[in-house]
């Protein structure tokens, strides 16, 4: 083996991994709080709501889940730009994310919703809660609980597939590892660097989804016991 | 400018058939890497636990995207100059390595313990075991999410078109550059990519729903 590896071009150019890392950390956190805002409310009315509705975010659910994430950035990116809606790089990102992120969501929190067992819903009816309060208090939270697992691993997977918008140079990891790999040709010692960025990141969020359901989660927190 | 015509959705259709190959070649490079995973993940020695969940973890940890990267520019400078197709092959194989093993190692796990007993007593030998007794129950339970992580390997070759292979994604690109209708075309490849991998969700679901019916009815 003649190559030899040369990291030497990391003593002037860390400082753009870690801005790359902390583009990536701003790029998924917005687009994972929007999108399980929008997969919760998805869930809700995929159950609770009417017939056309229903269909409506099962459809949306189909479609996003079964087409590639990188064929949904382009459409959000060139797509709508073409007719008419130009969007920054940043924001058609964090759009087609959110989307994404939303449809999974839906179907995992759906099955969270649907494990609710429908006594727990006539209790609250007799309790004289409104809809709301019940499906706030009685379905959500337990449910969340419920899937929280789940919910985190598919954070954690979304997190990792945010490196796909670079390829509409949205501003995030790997982006930056492609300038900085243009402009060193080192590509191979670069991308070594940004997998361990990125696994260094996967730990950091699987640890702070952990540590979030703690303070989240009383029950678990005080009985070390789940739902 | 050119306009969008019949062509240019042939030339799609033809290099979706490049993406059904892909998928193919890591489905099949996956299932041969990954069995030995999921092996070794149940297996009694601690060192080969260890080290097929730590390549679970570095796998499951880096996006495919840097996979690919790795391979691809990776084996080039080691002096093997690589095809995209067998650099974005090797890729999708690791990756598809890491999550086949993790899934059939529920499934291995997911067989009663008294069927491990029962063929103890036997007197079948751990590879009988595995054989005979334990993989086939296992392999049942293990269609419905193979087929569900199918649907995966197929959405994430689109990623291939990053190192140059012509494949669906890539295809609609090149249509987009010469005719420049991006919302229609990526729209075009949405949908042969949901052609593909809609019955392969119906199936993944279907199956599932088939093999609870049966555990239900015993």
């Amino acid at each position: 083996m003649l190559y030899k590896f040369d990291f030497s071009f990391l003593l002037e150019k860390w400082p753009a991994f870690l801005t790359g890392a902390w583009l990536t950390i701003q790029l998924t956190v917005l687009s994972i709080a929007l999108g399980f805002v929008v997969g919760t409310l998805c869930a809700v009315a995929r159950v609770y709501g009417g017939r056309t509705l229903r269909l409506l975010v099962g459809g949306y659910v189909e479609l996003i889940r079964n087409t590639p994430l990188l064929v949904q950035i382009f459409i959000v990116y060139f797509g709508l730009s073409s007719v008419g809606l130009k969007l920054s790089a940043e924001t058609s990102a964090v759009i087609a994310l959110v989307v994404n992120m939303g449809a999974y969501t839906t179907e995992i929190m759906r099955a969270g919703i649907q494990s609710i067992h429908h006594t727990q819903l006539e209790a609250a009816d007799c309790l004289g809660l409104t809809r709301l309060q019940t499906i706030l208090h009685v379905v959500l939270l337990p449910a969340i609980e419920r899937v929280y697992p789940a919910l985190s691993s598919q954070f954690v997977l979304l997190m990792l597939a945010s490196s796909i918008t670079s390829q509409i140079s949205a501003e995030e990891l790997t982006a930056v590892a492609n300038n900085v790999q243009s402009d060193t040709y080192r590509s191979f010692e670069v991308y070594i660097i940004v997998a361990a960025i990125y696994l260094a990141l996967s730990l950091l969020y699987r640890l702070a989804f952990k540590a979030i359901g703690l303070i989240i989660f009383e029950r678990r927190r005080r009985l070390g016991t789940a739902l | 400018m050119i306009q969008l015509n019949a062509h240019h959705i042939w030339y799609l259709i033809m290099a979706a058939q490049w993406t059904v190959l892909l998928s193919l070649l890591a489905f099949a490079g996956g299932a041969l890497v990954g069995l030995p995973i999921a092996l070794m993940r149940v297996s009694p020695s601690h060192t080969l636990r260890i080290v097929a969940g730590g390549y679970i973890q570095l796998i499951q940890g880096t996006p495919l995207l840097i996979l690919l990267f790795l391979t691809y520019f990776g084996l080039g400078i080691l002096g093997y100059k690589l095809a995209p197709l067998v650099a974005a092959g090797l890729a999708l194989t690791l990756y598809a390595a890491a999550f086949l093993g993790e899934i059939w190692r529920g499934c291995i796990e997911a067989v009663p313990r008294t069927q491990w007993e029962a063929s103890d007593c036997l007197g079948l030998n751990r590879f009988q075991q595995y054989a005979y007794v334990i993989l086939p129950q296992a392999f049942r339970m293990a269609i419905p999410p193979t087929v569900g992580f199918m649907v995966q390997i197929v959405k994430n070759t689109s990623l291939a078109s990053v190192v140059g292979f012509v494949e669906l994604a890539r295809a609609g690109q090149i249509v987009n550059n010469s005719t420049f209708e991006p919302f229609i075309i990526f729209c075009i490849v949405a949908a042969i990519y949901f052609a593909m991998c809609y019955p392969l969700s119906l199936a993944s679901r279907f199956l599932e729903r088939r093999a609870n019916a049966g555990r239900a009815s015993h």
